[in-house]
């Protein structure tokens, strides 16, 4: 469930009007300025591993996720097979055995310690947020919480970004980031929708999405209609 | 209570879902079914605080105690928050006589017909992690060694969700806490699957996705997983 600092974040980053192209790098500029870091990289995962870097903050963060994305090894890969956070406080101390090049780069780089979190919904795998830090030790309660509102924002702006066309349309309004609804009865209707549809998790989540938003209506509502079979999507409703 | 031989064998088995292949969902789901036999209660519902602070429902042993509970999420009111916020037991409430305390949720829990509601907090050394809560339709009061017996059971729910790597710093509990609630939106979603390929509701879902992780002895969240990429078909579960 999204909390108000998320709410916060997302209308932080999409404020100004900026182009749906810049929410990503507005988004972890303003992650590594908020929390005690050197870095902030936003990497876009698969089910094969990572898939490209979206955005990176300026100092080694841009290097480390090529590294991650050219290795297929790091903290950022863990993360997202595991679809938990993998939070190394001393990367010294761990050794070089669980990820014997990224480890030594990062090193090199400055990089003491390294967070990575899952950006999921479940079975659907969007992403991961490295936070990288020149000093060890953990982070602190106050600044874990805060570092996983921006995990819930860029998982908003990663979806977000998808529901685009490559014509830049929107299928779901413009200059605002729609929060994720994440009741038991969205995520048990994207399963349906997936399913009557044909398409993927992802894709039958941003349906659901789409079409709330067509409609007028708040997500929870059409997931509802679709758990009592009200609402049914069909394969063409894709096109 | 049917007396102390069931009660250890409840504790018998729990402990014996703290073994390999540990399915976090399935255990917590096990353990509010065994609170509701244990306690004579008629549904039980386990919610989990996220690192931000707010309460998730993590599991319901039926649809309208889920319904109350996403309702008293939503309110921000009633005894399960108040257990969490404070850490301490509220037991006993009568909710024909609570509703000068919880006004809306007095109201939705008669909606949904229950006379007497209990929650005791996910303890973890001086923190508090989530809440059991427990419903009766009729105003039932429990005793002193029934509530030690759910207390019990909360702290079983503790151990459980800290029981894949041992807890040694906040940050793995925060580890725990987000794989255990991102294992549940994976559940939810592949309930939706199997339900659409099976032309069947999203209870009957759940039943024949636990009872194939029963009688295969898979964890769970690998049934919701295969079932989700398509690699387990309906008729595997339908016909098992």
């Amino acid at each position: 469930m999204a909390s108000g600092r998320t709410r916060q974040i997302l209308a932080e980053v999409a404020g100004g009007g900026v182009d749906v192209a810049e929410l990503p790098g507005a988004l972890v500029a303003r992650c590594a300025a908020a929390l005690p870091i050197t870095g902030v990289g936003l990497m876009l995962m698969t089910d094969a591993g990572p898939a490209g870097t979206v955005a990176a903050s300026d100092g080694p963060a841009g290097a480390l996720e090529e590294l991650q994305f050219t290795l297929g090894e790091g903290a950022c890969v863990d993360c997202s097979r595991t679809g938990r956070p993998v939070l190394v406080a001393d990367l010294a101390a761990q050794g070089p055995g669980r990820w014997p090049a990224f480890t030594g780069e990062a090193l090199a780089a400055g990089v003491a310690a390294v967070f990575a979190l899952p950006l999921r919904v479940g079975g659907i795998r969007l992403g991961v947020l490295d936070l990288y830090r020149e000093v060890t030790g953990p982070l602190a309660g106050s600044d874990l919480a805060e570092a996983l509102a921006f995990a819930d924002a860029a998982t908003a702006v990663l979806l977000h970004l998808q529901s685009h066309t490559p014509e830049g349309e929107t299928a779901l309004g413009p200059q605002t980031i729609p929060v994720l609804d994440d009741r038991a009865q969205v995520h048990q209707a994207t399963g349906m929708v997936s399913v009557q549809a044909g398409v993927s998790l992802a894709s039958a989540l941003l349906l659901l999405r789409a079409r709330a938003f067509a409609t007028g209506r708040p997500v929870a509502d059409l997931a509802h209609d679709v758990l009592t079979r009200l609402v049914h999507f069909r394969s063409d409703d894709t096109t | 209570m049917d007396g102390p031989q069931r009660l250890a064998e409840v504790f018998v088995e729990l402990a014996d879902t703290l073994v390999d292949d540990f399915d976090v969902v399935e255990f917590l789901q096990m353990l509010t079914e065994r609170a509701v036999e244990l306690l004579g209660a008629d549904a039980a519902g386990l919610m989990l605080a996220d690192q931000r602070g707010a309460l998730q429902l993590m599991c319901s042993t039926n649809q309208r105690a889920r319904s109350l509970e996403v309702f008293e999420v939503q309110t921000s009111e009633g005894p399960c928050l108040d257990c969490f916020t404070y850490g301490a037991p509220v037991v006993n409430v009568d909710l024909a006589r609570a509703g000068g305390r919880w006004p809306a949720f007095t109201a939705a829990a008669a909606e949904q017909g229950y006379g007497a509601a209990h929650a005791l907090p996910l303890r973890l050394r001086g923190q508090v992690i989530g809440a059991m809560n427990l419903f009766t339709d009729a105003a039932v009061h429990l005793g002193e060694e029934e509530i030690a017996v759910g207390q019990s059971m909360a702290d079983i729910a503790t151990i459980g969700l800290l029981q894949e790597r041992s807890l040694r710093e906040q940050t793995v509990l925060s580890e725990q806490l987000q794989g255990a609630l991102s294992t549940r939106v994976l559940v939810e979603q592949a309930k939706g699957v199997l339900a659409e390929r099976a032309g069947i509701d999203i209870a009957q879902a759940f039943t024949l996705m636990r009872t194939y992780a029963r009688r295969r002895n898979t964890p769970l969240t690998s049934v919701a997983t295969s079932v989700v990429d398509g690699s387990l078909e309906a008729r595997e579960l339908t016909t098992s």
